[in-house]
């Protein structure tokens, strides 16, 4: 059997990086966290600057909603969110988000793939198209939707009212996460990789399983926790189209109720029981992609 | 045997494939030898089924294989950039195509260690590709292709990411691979001496074309076009006669068919000596002799000399 030379089994990469003998472990991380914080860190001024903005912006609302949550005690935020409306608010939500997320998890892989790897007439005008859910007022969309399948539906669908008007709304602004995360990381894909599975003998959707969606995960992970948050908070393309009925109340819809009828730490609690689901779904699916693609350089 | 017959492929306006024919023996480690834009890559593509030719066809082992897909082929594709699976260890992207054969997991797991031993990968089962070295990489996705035991091996460009030291420890690897594992190997690249080292024929292609084909030694000595005679080596202009350098005889006495040239420059490059001539007319040409032949002759810049093609009697039988 021939074997090589000992010069290409320790031959330096394109990267310059000498793998070491696969007995000794490397220390891989360690390494490339320095070199980052050497080659382009922002040093103590730009970490002090980012923080303070960080703590202004988004940590100091975030502790006053806390605090306004907590102003009858725990016993009193317990009570608040494990309410009848409020248990029902919070159901709804989401359960309709949940689906609303894979549905466009699935449908925006989809549409980001015929964008990408397919030539057609319009294309451009398509891929302007997506982003008009994040450009749109959402309650020009609920309007949008209250024409489409309101009461008065020009094509006899009325939806008003339903869970499904809800579904369908959450739909629509949630959409461009999923494209837009998905998009670039496809472009990206390594053609050979999927011609060389094809010549091991891989079928299409093989190749799909197997090579196109590790690749893909991290960003449709990404993209689909966008989306998730977005629509559990989702207010302005609901409001009209939802009713309001007690049945049919998100929880944003819930916690502007509670604000209206001057009950502000009902509002808060469900402020902050929204605030904790999202920020744990989005630090999972973070952890998930971490964990998935920990190998790959 | 594989074999292409009239192959035309054109992308667009570029007309990439100009009749091409070319049969490939059994056993061979052929080389596809052209620069970029040759369409030798192209060739390759077609036989793998990567690309579809415009018109003509591609056999493979007897069979027509034109139409069918790269998975049905029984081929083994390595490319320039590993085309590895990267969130795959070493050894699933080794057992890659044999779970796509759905063998048994016993049998797999024998056979990636086998040839992971082959390629010099073994201890690194567990190993992601972007831990491995570049020609780690390269040799793991040879691995791979010899995996599923293939009728042919097609390798694009294979060594060309890769440093000039590595590139050769593992070209000259190669050659020994192909002498123990004698699977039929086609091999592309621009690099001349890549494919006179590692091949046992070389197709010298250029602008879609198969210029000519033979053994290294056929190509070098008796080119039957300009452009392989160029492609394969440098060459010298004496007297409108286009000759190696090494073929340029030099001397100190005036000789019959010699031509009075005048020493620009001596180059010293170890165990050859290129020396760079002017004649008469003011024309360069570069001829090439070795250190010892140099230290006889005293070479220096401004003197004058004699300059001859050598007869082919004279050219030394290797």
């Amino acid at each position: 059997m021939p074997r090589p030379a000992t010069e290409v089994a320790g031959g330096d990469g394109p990267d310059g990086r000498t793998p070491a003998d696969p007995s000794t472990p490397r220390p891989r991380a360690r390494s490339r966290r320095r070199a980052r914080a050497d080659a382009g860190g922002v040093g103590p001024l730009g970490l002090g600057v980012a923080t303070l903005w960080l703590s202004i912006i988004v940590l100091l609302p975030l502790a006053a909603v806390v605090a306004k949550s907590l102003d009858g005690g725990l016993p009193a935020f317990w009570e608040a969110i494990t309410s009848p409306p409020a248990t029902r608010a919070l159901q709804l939500t989401l359960i309709v988000s949940i689906v609303v997320t894979v549905i466009n998890a699935v449908m925006g892989t989809l549409i980001a793939w015929v964008l990408v790897r397919d030539e057609f007439r319009g294309k451009a005008l398509v891929n302007a198209l997506i982003d008009l859910p994040f450009a749109l007022p959402t309650v020009v969309a609920s309007i949008v939707l209250l024409t489409l399948i309101g009461q008065n539906s020009p094509v006899g669908l009325d939806l008003f009212a339903t869970h499904w008007a809800i579904g369908i709304a959450l739909l629509f602004v949630t959409l461009p996460f999923v494209v837009r995360s998905v998009q670039p990381v496809l472009l990206e894909v390594e053609k050979e990789a999927e011609e060389a599975a094809a010549s091991l003998g891989a079928g299409n959707l093989t190749i799909f399983r197997l090579i196109i969606l590790p690749a893909l995960l991290p960003a449709l992970v990404s993209g689909a926790g966008l989306a998730f948050a977005r629509a559990v908070g989702e207010y302005g393309s609901v409001v009209l189209i939802s009713g309001n009925t007690p049945r049919n109340q998100v929880a944003s819809q819930y916690i502007f109720d509670r604000i209206e009828t001057d009950r502000p730490a009902a509002a808060a609690a469900m402020s902050v029981t929204l605030l904790l689901i999202t920020f744990a779904v989005l630090l999972l699916l973070r952890l998930f992609t971490w964990w998935r693609t920990r190998n790959e350089g | 045997m594989i074999a292409a017959e009239n192959v035309e492929k054109h992308y667009g306006d570029f007309h990439a494939l100009r009749d091409v024919s070319i049969e490939i023996p059994d056993g061979s480690l052929t080389a596809l030898l052209g620069p970029s834009g040759s369409g030798k890559s192209t060739l390759l593509r077609v036989i793998a089924g990567l690309e579809v030719p415009d018109s003509g066809a591609v056999v493979i082992s007897g069979e027509d294989v034109t139409h069918t897909s790269p998975q049905k082929r029984g081929i083994g594709f390595v490319f320039q950039h590993y085309a590895a699976f990267k969130h795959m260890t070493v050894r699933d992207n080794v057992a890659f195509g044999l779970k796509i054969r759905k063998r048994g997991k016993d049998e797999i797991a024998r056979r990636v260690d086998e040839l992971l031993e082959i390629v010099g990968l073994a201890g690194y089962q567990t190993r992601y590709p972007s831990q491995l070295s570049g020609g780690q990489r390269q040799r793991m996705a040879l691995a791979r292709a010899l995996a599923v035991e293939p009728q042919v091996l097609l390798l694009d460009e294979p060594f060309g990411a890769l440093d000039a030291k590595v590139r050769e420890d593992l070209r000259t690897w190669l050659r020994r691979l192909h002498d123990d594992v004698h699977v039929t190997t086609v091999l592309v690249t621009h690099d001349q001496e890549e494919a006179m080292d590692v091949a046992d024929r070389i197709a010298v292609m250029s602008e879609g074309r198969i210029e000519q084909v033979g053994s290294p030694r056929e190509l070098y000595d008796t080119p039957q076009t300009e452009f392989v005679m160029s492609f394969l080596g440098p060459t010298a202009t004496l007297r409108g006669e286009v000759v190696r350098p090494h073929d340029l005889v030099l001397s100190h006495e005036k000789i019959d068919d010699g031509v009075a040239v005048i020493i620009e420059r001596v180059v010293h490059l170890g165990f050859e000596v290129r020396v760079e001539l002017l004649d008469e007319a003011g024309e360069r040409v570069t001829a090439q002799t070795t250190r010892g032949r140099a230290a006889e002759l005293g070479l220096y810049p401004g003197q004058a000399l004699f300059v001859r093609t050598a007869r082919p009697d004279q050219i030394p039988a290797l």
